[in-house]
């Protein structure tokens, strides 16, 4: 079934992007992932531009992080205050990322930037991870997440603040940081960035681990409500058409997810997800050092 | 990425068939027939005026037809809008394929078909179709102003350009024939792919007698989006905010809706 994309301004299978949704739901329910990292690679795949992959995924994920924060929402395992201050930063960071994914656009290396982004990002965090889980399936225990250790010179940071919820004592700079980088992270790489914001709660932040899920999620939330606003009146790169059809496939998806991952180990899942993103990694980096066929591209300006 | 183009259905065809053999017995009324009409010695139309570019759209066929008053050979070109395309070259640096050289092309048709009656080369004298842009080889597509580059390298990326709009089913060049049916009448379709660009086209029909255009007749073509797409791109265009906010909402609507069921699940 060929469906137009009004802003993509293509003719696409909507069936194979129902599908594809679904595979980032099931991914979802299963890991507690947003599936961004498979999808805009997939949407660029697929032949959308990629200022209309990023921008639409930003549109996506909401979708996506509120049917996952609602559970935790429920559990009372979200920290408001520290989710605030996060957005904070990640407003900051929404509006620098789609200043910085214009310019690269303009420069005609935005595909590359991502590229890049992708393989170093999903490459780092996977390989540790799968290191660590392979440690932890041999040992036969979970692996020691929080290394304890001093602070220095993070503790001396100015505007130290109490978060009850967390319980912890930080300065707000913390938070605002991860904020600015996980904003400009949707903006540029049309992921709502779960991969690297969780482990800098955990490792940074150092906050409980039964809040951390749902406190990024309703922060990413914010972040790609904001960051859809941005594109789509900066940009006009969110093509709600694509959105939706992702959405429609992503919730169906998680259903699934959820129902398999209480059926998985959980270090066996970790483990699974590592290998997934590694892959990916490994795929867009062969992409970008093979001999490409046609060397040759095509961007045409929008006739005014 | 764009689909095989679908053949239009058996009924369709003969419906078109019918109706261009009705015009086409009216054209040849008003050329020959009343006494005193001006005589005209080529009169061309389309099928449709309008492409319409729909949800389910995945391209569409115009044809075009017409009567000439004497002996001829006909060519149609079909000129999609005009507009900037940068085009660039990926090289390896670092063991890692970028893009590093680009060359900009200033007026670069969105779209180009031609159609001819008989082959292209024995058509016309070259100075003629190239005056006339009859031909892919004949079509124009110079560099920005102030671009800087070796006359070889240009032709590389000219070549370029035309390639990718050929892969994108854009371009096409001489493939399409123009049917004669008996001595006045001819006929011919014109394709328009999935990916079409939107906006206003020109189908210029030339008449060639003895190698030289003798009568031309430029006929506008509006491909446009109709219903939902063109309603959801303006709405787009114009109120990009309220878009963006509507976008917003209709994600939280259906993410509300699933982690609701779930959590009744």
């Amino acid at each position: 079934m060929q469906v137009y994309l009004p802003i993509a301004e293509m003719s696409v299978n909507a069936l194979a992007i129902v599908g594809m949704g679904w595979v980032a739901g099931v991914l979802s329910g299963l890991f507690g992932v947003g599936g961004g990292f498979l999808l805009t690679p997939f949407l660029i795949f697929l032949g959308v531009p990629a200022a209309i992959a990023v921008g639409t995924q930003a549109n996506q994920l909401i979708g996506a992080s509120v049917s996952g924060v609602l559970g935790h929402w429920r559990r009372g395992a979200v920290d408001v205050k520290m989710a605030l201050v996060m957005l904070a930063g990640s407003a900051i960071g929404a509006a620098l990322g789609v200043g910085i994914f214009g310019a690269l656009q303009r420069l005609g290396q935005i595909d590359l930037v991502i590229s890049l982004l992708y393989v170093v990002l999903l490459g780092f965090v996977g390989l540790s991870m799968l290191a660590e889980s392979i440690v932890a399936l041999i040992r036969g225990h979970p692996a020691q997440l929080v290394k304890r250790s001093s602070r220095g010179w993070l503790q001396r940071l100015p505007f130290q603040t109490r978060f009850p919820r967390s319980k912890l004592y930080v300065s707000s700079l913390l938070p605002l940081a991860i904020g600015v980088f996980g904003g400009v992270m949707v903006a540029v790489m049309g992921i709502g960035g779960g991969f690297l914001m969780v482990p800098a709660m955990i490792y940074i932040l150092r906050m409980p681990a039964s809040l951390i899920a749902g406190t990024s999620l309703l922060q990413i939330i914010a972040t790609t409500a904001a960051v859809t606003l941005l594109q789509a009146s900066v940009n006009h790169t969110v093509d709600v058409l694509l959105a939706m059809l992702l959405l429609v496939g992503g919730v169906i998806g998680a259903q699934l997810g959820t129902r398999l991952a209480a059926h998985l180990h959980g270090e066996t899942a970790r483990a699974l997800l590592a290998l997934l993103m590694v892959t990916v990694a490994l795929g867009l980096a062969w992409h970008l050092i093979q001999q490409p066929q046609e060397p040759y591209s095509l961007v045409t300006e929008a006739p005014r | 990425m764009s689909p095989a183009p679908q053949p239009p259905s058996r009924c369709g065809r003969g419906l078109a068939a019918a109706i261009q053999l009705f015009l086409g017995s009216l054209l040849l009324l008003v050329l020959f027939g009343c006494p005193g009409a001006q005589a005209q010695a080529l009169v061309a139309d389309l099928s449709s005026h309008l492409v319409a570019i729909s949800t389910g759209f995945t391209g569409t066929e115009v044809v075009l037809f017409g009567a000439v008053d004497g002996p001829g050979e006909i060519a149609v070109v079909v000129l999609g809008p005009k507009a900037r395309v940068t085009v660039r070259r990926k090289e390896p640096v670092a063991g890692i394929w970028m893009n590093r050289r680009s060359v900009v092309f200033d007026q670069v048709p969105g779209f180009y078909a031609v159609a001819t009656s008989r082959p292209l080369d024995g058509l016309a004298t070259d100075p003629v179709l190239t005056r006339h842009g009859i031909g892919l080889d004949r079509l124009t597509l110079t560099a920005a102003p102030g671009t800087v580059i070796e006359p070889a390298e240009l032709s590389l990326f000219r070549e370029a350009l035309v390639r990718g709009r050929l892969e994108a089913g854009l371009f096409s060049g001489g493939d399409g024939q123009v049917v004669f049916l008996g001595k006045r009448l001819f006929r011919t379709n014109l394709f328009f792919p999935a990916d079409v660009v939107t906006g206003a086209y020109t189908v210029t029909v030339f008449l060639i007698r003895d190698g030289d255009v003798v009568h031309a007749q430029s006929t506008p073509l509006i491909v446009g989006k109709t219903g939902v797409s063109a309603e959801i791109s303006e709405f787009a265009q114009r109120k990009p905010t309220w878009y963006g906010l509507t976008a917003i909402f209709g994600a939280f609507a259906i993410g509300l809706g699933a982690g609701t069921l779930m959590g009744k699940s």
